[in-house]
């Protein structure tokens, strides 16, 4: 069924009688073509992307929950390409390109907001940084801006600008960033792909790969033995458990990031804005709740909670931005599972068993790419070679020594 | 989280840096045929497990000490706190 506003104006006048659940609830079928295993945004992306574009058929996508009840239920919605370095920051701009014409190509209200995202800066050296920064994304076909202090006052004029320790000095502008309405990505790849003929199998965990010889054969599910002639893990947050199960370790740790809403407000933050130096970001959902949020606690967790000297460190680096919002009150906090890479860059590579891939390792990063991180991973399924977007990143780069760092942390998952 | 350490009792874990897995405590040789690979593996591959996890803290803002801590990283509960070099020597480790 095509959604458009004559169709809400009939469904309205037939009082909503009309309307039919958006994807089916198939029983899974002895065998397909590609097993995507996890139903999340980027799962449910690479089925959508594998069908439409790649024109591939007898697709099933696993989900041991339920769809969009993993990650991209529990982000905090900001979409940018504001990366440094060559192997990530094509990828991130081709997101952001497929997030502008996402609600076209699904024929779903995504509500994509390019409101701009602002990082604030607070020394000459940060400055620099951001200067280098916006020139790597002008020469990848992105948007930047360098403002001046007198640029973000007029764009923010509430933040604490004295601030002793982290005077505001001035900030890096991307305005065809933003955020999107996160469970409607979920909710509209999926309608997409079911339409295209995927079958989205939910209540289904995959508890065991069958490989023989090097090759991979088919999934065991709690719904019995599933053969595939291709399998594509997409489950950040729990990837080494699952690629365990197929005999690999992965440069990986999982880790806890937490975030908070606050109650409903009128409006007052125009768009999203970052302070890095103090650990915090915020943006208001439509809804009218700020939405906010800072590192990750530090230490390897599938907890899906955090603990509290995280969330006073956010609250203190909120309170030390802007100091107006202090008497807001919090509404929610939650924790949702990061795939910590030991270089803070993703993965989407072959493994080396034939015809399982893998997709993960995307820190605290991975709904920003959702788009780019299907349509590659389609590419990659259905042609067996990467995208030009994800050429680097590999595996086993930390072997090669081709690691892509943008933070220069170093192989301390924790830092990134 | 309380971290219960050997020498000085509870403390806050706020007052630790979290290293990572207890398993960076062996070190491979760097003179083996396989020293390429084995040490790739020891830098940047990890168990990652969702359960019991031996991992180093670094009591940095009390008497700058390596524990190792056995905690389930499923609900964050620790059921054992050693030092790292009483961890070490067991392991056949000089220091």
């Amino acid at each position: 069924m095509r959604y458009s506003a004559l169709r809400v104006l009939l469904e309205g006048l037939r009082r909503n009688t009309g309307w039919k659940p958006v994807w089916r609830d198939p029983a899974p079928q002895p065998e397909y073509d590609y097993v995507i295993v996890g139903g999340g945004g980027h799962g449910l992306a690479t089925a959508h992307y594998l069908a439409k574009v790649y024109k591939k058929a007898w697709i099933a996508v696993l989900e041991k929950g339920w769809i969009g009840g993993g990650n991209v239920g529990r982000n905090t919605t900001i979409i940018r390409s504001n990366y440094l370095l060559d192997g990530n920051e094509p990828l991130y701009e081709f997101a952001l390109k497929l997030w502008e014409g996402l609600e076209q190509d699904l024929n779903y209200n995504a509500m994509v907001s390019q409101r701009g995202i602002l990082n604030l800066c607070h020394s000459d050296a940060q400055r620099d940084a951001f200067r280098r920064r916006g020139n790597a994304m002008i020469l990848n076909d992105a948007d930047a801006e360098l403002l001046d202090q007198e640029q973000v006052r007029d764009m923010v004029p509430f933040l604490d600008f004295e601030n002793a320790r982290f005077p505001i000095k001035g900030g890096l502008l991307q305005r065809r960033g933003g955020t999107v309405r996160h469970d409607a990505v979920a909710w509209g790849y999926a309608r997409s792909a079911d339409s295209h003929g995927v079958d989205i199998i939910q209540n289904c965990e995959v508890t065991g790969f069958k490989i023989e010889k090097g090759t991979i054969k088919g999934v065991e599910t709690n719904r019995g033995y599933i053969g595939a002639n291709k399998v594509g893990v997409s489950v950040a947050g729990s990837s080494s458990r699952v690629m365990a199960m197929a005999g690999l370790r992965l440069p990986i740790e999982s880790h806890v990031l937490q975030a908070f809403v606050s109650e409903g407000l009128k409006p007052i933050i125009p768009g999203v804005i970052t302070f890095g130096a103090g650990h915090f970001y915020i943006s208001q959902s439509d809804k009218g709740g700020l939405v906010f949020g800072g590192d990750i606690d530090g230490y390897n967790s599938y907890a899906q909670r955090g603990n509290l000297p995280v969330v006073e460190d956010v609250l203190e680096g909120g309170m030390a931005l802007m100091p107006m919002i202090g008497r807001a009150r919090l509404l929610r906090m939650w924790g949702g599972l990061m795939d910590m890479s030991m270089d803070g860059s993703p993965f989407i590579d072959k493994t080396p068993i034939e015809g399982l891939y893998f997709n993960g390792g995307w820190c605290y990063g991975g709904f920003k790419a959702t788009p780019a991180s299907g349509y590659v991973f389609a590419h990659l399924l259905a042609t067996d070679t990467p995208h030009e977007t994800a050429t680097q990143l590999r595996l086993d780069r930390f072997l090669t020594g081709a690691m892509i760092d943008e933070k220069g942390a170093g192989a301390q998952p924790n830092l990134h | 989280m309380i971290i219960n350490h050997p020498l000085l009792g509870p403390r806050d874990a706020q007052e630790f840096v979290y290293l990572g897995d207890a398993s960076l405590i062996d070190r491979p040789d760097a003179m083996a045929e396989t020293a390429l690979n084995d040490f790739h593996d020891y830098l940047y591959l990890r168990d990652n497990p969702a359960g019991s996890h031996q991992e180093l803290w670094f009591h940095e803002q009390g008497d700058r000490s390596w524990l190792v801590v056995t905690r389930d990283t499923a609900s964050h509960e620790i059921t054992h706190v050693e030092l790292a070099v009483d961890y070490a020597k067991r392991r056949g480790r000089d220091r």
